[in-house]
């Protein structure tokens, strides 16, 4: 009897412990988790403040040895990127939800495209690059603009295509039978009826996928290339920040580094700020609750 | 959920007055009424509702043609070394361009071991968080929180590179592997030389980079077990830890599997970062402190100085070969946390 009682306080003291323990891990891991990313900030922050002059801005990059230069190519060259990818991916990411949300309800077809979305969305972007190299730079003979826009409009569609679709699919039924008893046609219905009523939670999902492909390096190191000079020219190489900062930490040049640091910092602020911008629509936003 | 909805536009407003407005009684003798003229004067709108439908369905189909293009171009290109070394290819050890003799075995491993030690040291982590974020935190903590967990999604991966080369691989260099050398060096998978860069820089960097994915979907699947089943662990008098093991873990444990694949998808192809800091050398070494290799770290670092086709091709039959083992590593992963946030209610065993 006595001894099952000890048995018993000393459980009790166990689950006491267990309890406390697994609160005092689950916490730390928090802090864990969180540490790099504070660290990764400050020095961002720290090392990329220090080294961002107007020259960054202005400046193509200096030639070795030389101080000064900036990025400024790059960050042309990223937008102009940027614009093209978007140009491509956002027009057939959104038509692809769509079809998605509007006329695949429930149908084999749209649960199979949906689901290889989500794979391509999962597919290392160094194999697209290498992909889009075997399609469209060897057969032209050169690096170029134009296929670096293109693998990056590519990597754009299934995100866009995935967030319209889920955004559609919260528009009433009702908003679309007022719409038709007006006598509008479906497809005006579908563009300036649902597609405008979803339209933040839509643009969300389009800076998503900016903000995703505005950092990616590894489909552009074959595609793009990256250029030294100034060039706005669609079929010659072009340079971008991301390809930029990952040649320049990997030089041994300490005032290349400085550079890279800053450069960095303009690409984190770009897409954290679009990011967070996203999280203010999206909870402030007319499709309260979308995110 | 509540949905606002936006006014209908005007375009639209005036269409109906156009249709519905007040219909004159025919003042010619012409059976046909104005409302039907009009309706006829502006065209039938079934080709331009089928012509928006078809493009709608093509536009949704480009998805398949963007992977089977991927996938036929892949295959196109690395003929030359599919045809000369088969399936040999992926089980010999040499990489020798200047020969031509290549085998992948050493990157296999590399992406392998660097993904697993990702793993090893993200799981327990994100796990740690995700229960902390939906069990234990205050409300007003828990937005901030996960903000901060998404926006370690939102770095891109050079930034991470950087960052590593700068301040992790001297951190790891001075600190911590003297450490697991002094502490772990009998099982040999810590032992000096130690450069800093290498497969364990590789693999820590890349658990940074995976936790985000593998915690928020952990979170999401635990958010999806029943609010009933917590309260009825808890009144047969379990402690909070008893409910979250009992009550959260295991009916969520499907979907957390489904995420830690998920997240092993992303170890696996995972190119920028890993190609900074894990000295790409095409060797396989038992210490974990050595330089290494990881299937996309070589594609990343060699493809532009490959110039004769074999080199190339052998290049891209790396690049197919990781393109498969992610698709496969990402459907079973999708098929998992599907069953789970969308299927049947958790089973309890």
């Amino acid at each position: 009897m006595e001894n099952r009682l000890k048995k018993s306080a000393a459980n009790r003291h166990w689950r006491w412990f267990a309890n406390h323990l697994a609160s005092v891990l689950a916490v730390g891991a928090t802090v864990v988790v969180i540490a790099p990313l504070v660290a990764i900030f400050i020095d961002l922050v720290y090392k990329g403040a220090s080294s961002l002059d107007l020259n960054f801005f202005t400046k193509i990059p200096a030639p070795v040895g030389e101080t000064g230069g900036g990025m400024a190519n790059s960050i042309v060259g990223s937008a102009v990127l940027l614009g093209l990818a978007s140009l491509l991916g956002i027009p057939v990411g959104i038509a692809a939800g769509i079809y998605l949300a509007e006329y695949g309800r429930g149908a084999k077809l749209s649960n199979v495209v949906r689901f290889t979305a989500d794979v391509l969305n999962g597919v290392p972007s160094i194999v697209m690059g290498i992909a889009i190299y075997a399609l469209l730079v060897a057969p032209m003979k050169g690096f170029s603009a134009f296929a670096g826009g293109v693998v990056l409009g590519i990597m754009m569609v299934p995100t866009v295509a995935r967030t319209t679709e889920e955004m559609l699919l919260m528009v009433p039924h009702a908003v679309r039978e007022a719409a038709l008893g007006l006598g509008v046609p479906a497809w005006r219905s579908t563009l300036s009826i649902t597609l405008r009523t979803a339209l933040p939670g839509v643009i969300t999902g389009c800076m998503l996928a900016f903000a995703r492909v505005a950092g990616e390096t590894a489909p552009l190191l074959f595609t793009a290339f990256g250029n030294q000079f100034w060039s706005m020219r669609l079929d010659q190489p072009i340079s971008a920040l991301p390809l930029q900062i990952y040649v320049y930490a990997l030089s041994p040049y300490d005032e290349w580094h400085r550079l890279a640091w800053a450069g960095s910092l303009v690409l984190i602020a770009l897409i954290v700020i679009s990011v967070a911008l996203v999280r203010y629509v999206t909870t402030r936003g007319t499709l309260k609750g979308a995110g | 959920m509540t949905l606002r909805i936006q006014e209908p536009r005007a375009p639209q407003l005036a269409d109906a007055e156009a249709v519905g407005g007040p219909v004159p009684v025919a003042s010619s003798p012409s059976p046909v009424s104005t409302v039907r003229r009009f309706l006829t004067g502006r065209g039938s709108s079934a080709m331009a509702d089928s012509t928006f439908r078809w493009l709608m369905l093509a536009c949704a189909l480009s998805v398949f043609v963007i992977v089977a293009l991927i996938a036929t171009e892949l295959v196109k290109s690395s003929q030359l070394t599919l045809a000369k070394f088969g399936i040999k290819f992926f089980f010999g050890s040499a990489w020798d361009p200047v020969s031509e003799n290549f085998g992948a075995l050493p990157f296999v491993y590399g992406t392998l071991v660097s993904s697993l030690v990702a793993l090893v040291i993200a799981v327990p982590l994100a796990v740690g968080v995700a229960v902390f974020l939906t069990e234990m935190c205050p409300k007003s903590l828990r937005g901030v929180l996960s903000f901060l967990t998404e926006l370690l999604a939102a770095i891109p991966s050079v930034v991470y590179g950087l960052w590593a080369i700068f301040v992790l691989v001297p951190l790891l260099r001075t600190y911590v592997d003297p450490l697991l050398i002094k502490l772990l060096g009998w099982t040999g998978l810590f032992v000096a030389p130690d450069f800093g860069i290498g497969m364990f820089a590789a693999g820590v960097i890349l658990a940074i980079m995976i936790l985000p994915i593998i915690s928020s979907l952990t979170r999401e699947v635990m958010t999806a077990v029943p609010h009933a089943q917590r309260e009825a662990v808890l009144a047969l008098g379990a402690t909070r830890w008893e409910m979250i093991r009992m009550g959260v873990l295991r009916n969520a444990r499907i979907g957390i599997v489904g995420s830690i694949i998920l997240g092993l998808g992303r170890a696996l192809g995972e190119t920028m970062a890993v190609a900074m800091v894990i000295g790409s050398s095409p060797t396989i070494s038992k210490s974990l402190l050595a330089p290494a290799s990881t299937m996309a770290s070589v594609i990343a670092n060699e493809f532009a100085e490959a110039a004769d086709d074999t080199y190339r091709s052998a290049l891209i039959e790396i690049g197919l070969a990781l393109f498969l083992v992610t698709i496969v590593v990402n459907v079973c992963a999708r098929l998992l946390v599907w069953a789970v946030t969308r299927g049947a209610p958790a089973r309890v065993t």
